[in-house]
């Protein structure tokens, strides 16, 4: 015991961190910030370490070289002794990061907590954000598998779209004319330097405003930002109703560190590391690529923007999104910080919030992707054929075969990018459909040439039955006093 | 001027003469000038090195006729799937520079060679025969059998590239990854929206 502290007088004499060091951990901090709402910011901190050990880590084995990426990947998962774990740890890791993230960001704008002095703090907040997405998805095109590949050609499409300069931005980008090797390269240098270096450096700066200025203290209805108070009282706050920052608001961000290190170990332990899927070998084009989850959201984003802006949308979206959330703390820097006084703020976070769940949850089962398999693999139900006639039948078959069932659910099977067929000769008259079909139109494509008149005919036939028992048909009303023909389709007749 | 000369640097001067300012304000003047002609002389050829892949006159001179093999693989009236090793090449690429591509043999002589890449967002299109359609598994970018674009987001028709046919073979002109600034063939870069260019 003596000798640790004989040790420990010895460096301090020379270092002289003790004391500076004992007075920042024990700076007092309004009472009101020891609370569990605090506690992501350093659970964030606390991840952030984890993935440059486990990253280092994984650095010892993999191989940032396109023809040797994968294998490596694959070495790591099979061969290494628990490379496996690691990797499950990083790309958990990487998903634990993010959440934690916007988690804190999402408590720090409820709070009000970027008002003056924390304009900067905020800003260099949203740097923060960007670095770590920056680390997601370069991360991603790291696990150098087929949806990395495809991911790096749709960062070309987008990047491709800009206006005069857009092939010299697509071959800096990808390092070269195609996605290869120096592609992978430019993306590791990404990964292990430049983000990292940045994320240090911008994290150093934050954590040092937040000494300097102080944690956010818990909002008040009513007690407004004031550039000419707010300090002052600030100042009183933690002198009348202050705690040491070490340990009475320390402890909770310690269990909570805890907790969450600990949900990491169990997560990857339980689900393994993520993929890789197929190799990054661009001439298997049997492969449905799908970005990670924090970035299904823009997935659907892309799918859903209407064509003629996507463009411009692409292109000045983010610069408007971000250009927002630097200018924030500057445009609303001082007055009620209290969620319950700023309606339009929380209102705004929870349309934000919405939309990015339900863009996500769209994703899961991309109902605007035809279901490539569904033509094959997916069989008319058997109730939909009874009783039919011959000619009705084949038309079944023309249905499958002409791949309509990739668009086209029938029996809540199928794909999802037209509507469902199970109740078609209800909308549209048999004259409608041979029109559809042949022309195509309301996104459809048309079939005109690769349909025989036979077939066409079958096919109407078939759908023309297609409607449910107590309800008929569509009829063509300019018809029906000159024809005046019953519906002659018997229902009654199926066995 | 040989006295301030001798003088010794650090020794602190017994009053303020103002005829000592100028020189020593000239040294840190000059320290900045040289450090900021060394700091653009070191940037430039960083700069030169990271962006030189955007020099987009090489990258045109890496383009060439590629072969796609004989003539014969490709039945008239079938679109097949062929494939090719990119003439732009590191021997690190591994698979990643073999790079697919549709050909569509219409007659004897005429035909049409379509890029893999989707020209919504990239994604690989599949050719699906018996609808006669490629269909884009991403965002749902579907196209006829000549290219043109039949429905979703695609703001054009499929990509082609520029062919010839020589000895029995079939030879296209390719080398870059095809997007909405780098059309592999300029002779179809305005096929826009429904416009199929055969």
């Amino acid at each position: 015991m003596r000798l640790i502290k004989d040790l420990a007088e010895w460096f301090d004499q020379r270092l002289q961190l003790g004391k500076p060091l004992k007075e920042t951990m024990q700076h007092p901090v309004p009472r009101s910030t020891a609370s569990w709402a605090y506690v992501f910011g350093s659970a964030s901190l606390t991840v952030m370490a984890l993935q440059f050990v486990t990253g280092i880590c994984l650095a010892f084995v993999y191989v940032p070289s396109a023809g040797q990426a994968w294998a490596s990947l694959q070495v790591l998962n099979q061969q290494q002794s628990l490379g496996w774990f690691v990797r499950a740890l990083h790309g958990w890791g990487s998903n634990f990061m993010v959440a934690l993230v916007l988690v804190h960001m999402v408590q720090v704008f409820s709070f009000g907590a970027y008002k003056y002095p924390r304009e900067l703090t905020w800003i260099v907040g949203v740097f923060l954000l960007l670095m770590t997405l920056g680390m997601a998805f370069t991360g991603q095109v790291l696990r150098f598998d087929q949806d990395a590949y495809w991911g790096l050609g749709i960062g070309a499409s987008v990047i491709g779209r800009t206006p005069l300069i857009g092939a010299p931005l697509v071959h800096a980008m990808l390092g070269g004319p195609i996605i290869a090797g120096e592609t992978l390269s430019r993306f590791f240098s990404m990964h292990v330097f430049i983000f990292p270096a940045m994320l240090i450096a911008f994290v150093g700066v934050h954590l040092l405003m937040v000494l300097k200025l102080g944690i956010n203290e818990w909002p008040m209805p009513g007690r407004i930002v004031k550039r000419s108070t707010y300090l002052k009282e600030y100042h009183e706050l933690t002198q009348k109703d202050g705690v040491p920052f070490v340990p009475d608001a320390f402890r909770k961000d310690l269990v909570f560190s805890g907790v969450i290190i600990l949900a990491l170990v169990v997560c990857s332990a339980l689900f393994g590391p993520f993929g890789p899927k197929g190799p990054p070998d661009p001439t298997v084009v049997q492969t449905v690529p799908r970005p990670d989850f924090f970035f299904l959201w823009l997935y659907a984003a892309l799918a859903l923007l209407p064509p003629q802006m996507e463009t411009f949308l692409l292109l000045v979206g983010p610069v408007l999104a971000i250009g927002f959330l630097i200018a924030l703390p500057l445009i609303s820097g001082t007055g009620e910080k209290h969620w319950r006084r700023r309606p339009i703020a929380i209102l705004s976070l929870l349309v934000i919030i919405v939309s990015l769940a339900a863009l996500t949850q769209l994703s899961t089962y991309a109902p605007w992707s035809p279901d490539m398999d569904a033509w094959s693999s997916t069989p008319v139900p058997p109730k939909l054929l009874q009783g039919r006639s011959a000619l009705e039948r084949t038309g079944a078959v023309v249905l499958q075969a002409k791949q309509c069932r990739n668009c086209h659910a029938l029996g809540g099977e199928g794909g999802q990018r037209g509507p469902a067929l199970d109740s078609v000769a209800t909308r549209m008259t048999g004259d409608q459909l041979v029109r559809q079909v042949l022309q195509g139109g309301g996104n459809m494509p048309a079939y005109g040439k690769n349909l025989s008149p036979a077939e066409t005919t079958a096919l109407v036939a078939f759908l023309k039955t297609l409607h449910p028992s107590n309800e008929a048909p569509a009829r063509d009303s300019s018809l029906v006093g000159v024809v005046a023909a019953p519906q002659t389709r018997p229902e009654a007749a199926s066995p | 001027m040989p006295e301030t000369i001798r003088k010794p640097e650090g020794v602190p001067e017994p009053s303020t003469p103002p005829k000592k300012v100028p020189r020593r304000q000239m040294l840190i003047t000059l320290g900045i000038a040289l450090n900021a002609v060394a700091g653009v002389l070191f940037a430039i050829p960083l700069a030169g090195y990271i962006f030189g892949p955007s020099k987009r006159k090489e990258i045109r001179k890496e383009l060439s006729w590629i072969t796609l093999g004989s003539l014969a693989q490709f039945p008239e009236g079938e679109t097949r799937l062929a494939t090719y090793r990119n003439p732009f090449v590191r021997p690190w690429d591994g698979d990643t520079a073999n790079i697919p591509c549709w050909v569509r043999r219409i007659s004897a002589n005429k035909l049409q060679v379509f890029a893999i890449n989707c020209t919504h967002l990239g994604c690989p299109v599949r050719w699906f025969p018996q609808s006669g359609l490629f269909m884009c598994p991403c965002h749902g970018g579907v196209y006829y059998a000549d290219g043109a674009r039949a429905s979703g987001p695609p703001p054009r028709g499929l990509f082609q590239y520029d062919y010839k046919i020589e000895g029995g073979e079939l030879w296209i002109k390719a080398g870059e990854v095809p997007t909405l600034a780098t059309p592999p063939s300029q002779a179809c870069a305005d096929t826009l929206r429904r416009g199929a260019c055969a």
